[in-house]
């Protein structure tokens, strides 16, 4: 008895599987143009089928973990490309993605609506597609119930009212990490972030190695956490507010956005060399810049469209905010100090 | 059964062999030679380099000893649940036994959001004892603590050592520690002079498994040890994602392969020679109906222990599932059937469940195809071949899934085995890490049945199939269950290669909560601890089933 059940389990098994496997797209006939991503991008359906009914094709994404993987995945892939097009390269790894000359330039005709602060890459390899700023959250209620004034610049960040209430992400694992430092290299200097962070490793700040564990382990307005100061985006406050279970008057967190606390993070696309349909990648770029899919960005990706004709959610215009005077360094810089940068910060903050 | 020759036991091997050659060992090679010989140039500065600072030498240092220390501590807190599992009948046994084994599905983040909850600083535990006593500040300080890495490898591996151990337990008859006693033993003697050298292998099987993990434990770390602490596999990590650093990621790869192998042929050959051959029992001779006031005391208390355990972090996820900002609702649930933002990418639960059990079969069907060749291959002492192929054959529970998934990259990329972007290669590589549990589960009741049993039945005239089929099937049969049930629940829980080789269109319920934690907002995180529950739910429910099957109208297997 138990012996037929096993051998209809085998049976089952392997019918499902041979039946996943053989069910294949080539037999819709209908050119498909492979995306490679990170984990956090998304689209809606409603935008995704507009663009895929007027070009006749069908879009495929790969997403394979987060943007750093996603891109040395896209680089070691080089001889044989996983994808045609590759979103989601952000301005810490662009000097890494450029170098590995992995992508063709496009001009496209819509860079004409995008932000030109954003265009970093004067070939056009690699086009900006959205940006956002990585700042300090920090948990309104807990600042109110303290009668505490909420800290507005980095060097109020050491000061002793505020010791013990921040929880940062390592830069050797977190891409918001290390744009947070970042920050603090190009606010304090080369010669001073070292010290910076010195004296904010005697504040006690606590270090975590996501962003998950940071916001949903450490973070006072988003769980049990005991800390009200976290970093995050400037836009997570409408995203809060957004994924609230009930629309609050007001948003439970903010971001603290004064001039020269955040890092401006820029994310590109760009055309993959040896891409199987490169008339069509074009295409994808050109829909990625466009309008219907730059207005989608605020709400899937909580990040802020680089198309300066997208209209912004009221949400988003609302709760979400921009960095009066960001970081911004260049991306060549990064790319040759980002090692010695983080060593430093581990040597001064972990050991 | 009479030894397969030469030719069998080679041919009993190819296909394992096969299969790590292609899906292990090519991928590796291609990695290693790209990382290591750019353009065909060996270069070995990076190995130089790996050892001319301490800290490589720190971090496995680290890694060892918190593995071996995780490791005691399971297999101790364990045995006396695995005791009283081999020997007792009590009622809602088999329930107990499928909750313990939820752990071991559960995602790093998902188990670390529990412990959180329970322990952490602003935690329940914590909340009681402050309003209680009457602290003014959190008495119980584990966040960021070893304490804190070792609890959580406890919770994951309890169920490995009951599981293993408790099944290789009941097959042996209680009479050989009764006849010690009455010979004058005390009980602690007779456990430790005749009883612990016979479940000797059993305890060794499940050890190694728990090292290996713990050995290579990413999640847990990187989450509740946070950044101060590194295993191999999370500098690894660190090297290739973040730094892009591929040489010094794969001499790390190297240096883990080889102190792993080196450990395991230690093993291996300790092992070899702690078989003590004995015929296992049926279970209705070795396993007792609750009857005196001392079995009561000693198996529920047991049990209860275990469950305060293993079940209080479980509780509190379901409690966080639960708890809204108005009170006790289903809102979360009610959420994760909707696709509120209209996303593609959005994953309905059944679908997510429905692959996440399928992966899972494929995963069981192959780990036993591959896994039962191995086990019986090697429960024979072949000399050279055995010790050597014996570690081998463990190396991919102990190799970085970074390192495999950037060798399935660049070395499955070309007809006709471009498999980067098919469905096949995500159970094929959940196949890598569950089969060898597969092996473990089965080998010590291999090796332990007497050479005389099988001889008799061939001197009796029964063709050697008919021996594996009538004489040893039925003898290691609890064990190729216990096996094929660790297959299925290393497939249904893994997330590192599901992530590296993930298709949106594919969705697993591990990949659907980290899509949920990946946002802010309260639902989000609400909707990540109601599907949490629903991975428990389906889990303990997969085990049911499949214990059902096993203890079905056919008997017990």
């Amino acid at each position: 008895m138990e012996h037929r059940v096993a051998l209809l389990f085998v049976i089952l098994a392997a019918g499902c599987f041979l039946a996943g496997c053989t069910k294949n797209d080539a037999a819709l006939e209908v050119p498909v143009v492979t995306v490679m991503t990170h984990d956090s991008f998304s689209i809606g359906k409603e935008v995704l089928d507009g663009f895929e009914k007027e070009q006749g094709v069908r879009l495929r994404f790969l997403k394979s973990g987060d943007a750093g993987a996603a891109l040395n995945q896209a680089i070691l892939s080089k001889e044989h490309p996983l994808a045609d097009v590759f979103y989601g390269v952000d301005n810490t790894f662009m000097s890494r993605a450029l170098r590995a000359n992995i992508f063709v330039p496009y001009s496209s005709p819509l860079l004409s609506c995008i932000n030109e602060s954003l265009v970093l890459d004067k070939t056009h390899r690699l086009v900006p597609v959205d940006y956002g700023d990585v700042c300090v959250n920090y948990d309104r209620a807990w600042f109110s119930q303290e009668g505490l004034p909420v800290p507005e610049s980095l060097d109020d960040l050491v000061r002793p009212e505020y010791s013990g209430l921040l929880v940062v992400e390592n830069p050797a694992t977190s891409s918001p990490g290390l744009a947070f430092l970042l920050a603090t290299v190009g606010t304090c200097g080369e010669d001073g972030f070292v010290e910076f962070w010195q004296a904010l490793r005697k504040n006690r700040v606590l270090v975590t190695d996501g962003w998950e564990d940071a916001y949903w382990g450490k973070f006072s307005a988003a769980s049990k956490g005991g800390r009200p100061l976290v970093v995050s985006y400037a836009a997570s406050p409408a995203a809060e507010v957004y994924f609230a279970e009930q629309p609050p008057e007001s948003a439970p967190t903010a971001a603290m956005t004064g001039s020269g606390t955040a890092f401006r993070q820029i994310e590109f696309a760009g055309i993959l060399k040896g891409a199987r349909q490169p008339e069509l990648a074009r295409r994808v770029i050109d829909f990625l810049l466009d309008t219907p899919f730059q207005q989608e960005i605020p709400l899937k990706m909580f990040m802020f469209p680089a198309n300066k004709n997208a209209r912004l959610p009221e949400v988003f215009t609302e709760h979400a905010r921009l960095a009066s005077r960001p970081v911004i360094l260049d991306p060549e810089v990064i790319a040759e100090r980002r090692d010695a940068w983080i060593r430093a910060w581990t040597e001064t903050v972990l050991q | 059964m009479r030894p397969p020759g030469n030719r069998a036991a080679i041919l009993l091997v190819a296909l394992p062999l096969a299969f790590l050659g292609v899906f292990y060992f090519y991928p590796l090679f291609e990695i290693f030679s790209l990382s290591l010989a750019p353009g065909g140039q060996w270069d070995p500065g990076n190995i130089t380099a790996l050892f001319s600072t301490g800290s490589s030498l720190r971090i496995l240092w680290f890694t060892t000893w918190q593995a071996a220390l995780s490791t005691v501590l399971t297999v101790v807190l364990a045995l006396p649940a695995a005791y009283v599992f081999a020997r007792y009948r009590f009622p809602g046994k088999s329930l107990i036994q499928s909750c313990t084994t939820i752990p071991f599905v559960l995602p790093s983040v998902v188990v670390a959001a529990a412990f959180s909850a329970l322990l952490g600083d602003r935690g329940l535990a914590n909340e009681w004892l402050m309003v209680i006593w009457g602290f003014s500040s959190p008495p119980i300080r584990l966040e960021q603590s070893l304490a804190f890495i070792l609890m959580a490898h406890v919770f994951y591996n309890f169920t490995v050592v009951l599981r293993i151990v408790g099944g290789f337990w009941s097959r042996i008859h209680p009479g050989l520690s009764h006849a010690a006693q009455v010979l004058g033993a005390s009980p602690w003697q007779a456990f430790w002079k005749v009883t612990f050298p016979v479940l000797r292998p059993g305890i060794m099987a499940a050890s190694l498994l728990v090292f290996i993990f713990c050995f290579s434990s990413f999640g847990v770390i990187l989450i509740l040890g946070g950044p101060r602490y590194s295993t191999i596999e999370v500098a690894i990590y660190r090297q290739a994602v973040h730094l892009f650093n591929l040489p010094m990621a794969a001499a790390l790869s190297l240096l883990q392969i080889c102190f792993m192998f080196a450990f395991m042929w230690v093993y291996t050959r300790l092992q070899r020679s702690a078989s003590v051959p004995f015929a296992p029992e049926s279970l209705k001779t070795t396993q007792r109906d609750i009857v005196t006031n001392r079995d009561r005391v000693v198996v529920w208390g047991t049990v209860f222990l275990m469950l305060l355990f293993l079940a209080s972090p479980l509780l509190a996820l379901v409690v966080c599932s639960l708890s809204t900002g108005s009170g006790v609702s289903l809102l979360y649930y009610r959420a994760i059937f909707q696709n509120a933002g209209q996303s593609i990418f959005y994953i309905p639960p059944a679908l997510a469940i429905g692959y996440s059990v399928w992966f899972a079969l494929v995963t069981l069907v192959l780990s036993l195809c591959i896994g039962l060749p191995v086990a019986i291959f090697l429960s024979r002492d072949r000399g050279l071949a055995t010790s050597l192929l014996d570690p081998l054959f463990m190396l991919p529970l102990a190799t970085s899934a970074v390192t495999l998934g950037f060798g399935y990259i660049v070395a499955l990329d070309e007809p006709p085995l471009n498999l980067r972007a098919s469905l096949i290669i995500v159970p094929l590589a959940h196949t890598l890490v569950a089969y060898p549990f597969v092996v473990r589960s089965i080998l010590p009741g291999l090796r332990s049945i007497p050479a005389h049993i099988m001889e008799s039945a061939v001197l009796l005239g029964a063709a050697p199939g008919k021996v594996w089929w009538k004489v040893v099937a039925p003898m290691v049969r609890r064990s190729l269950a216990v096996g094929a049930v660790f297959a299925f629940t290393v497939s249904i829980g893994e997330f590192g290669a599901t992530v590296f080789l993930a298709r949106p269109e594919i969705p697993t319920v591990p990949l659907a909560i980290y899509r949920f934690l990946g946002q802010p907002g309260a639902m989000n995180y609400g909707q990540a601890m109601a599907m949490s529950t629903i991975l428990m739910l389906v889990t303990a429910a997969g085990f049911l089933f499949l214990e059902k099957l096993r203890t079905g109208p056919g008997g017990e297997f």
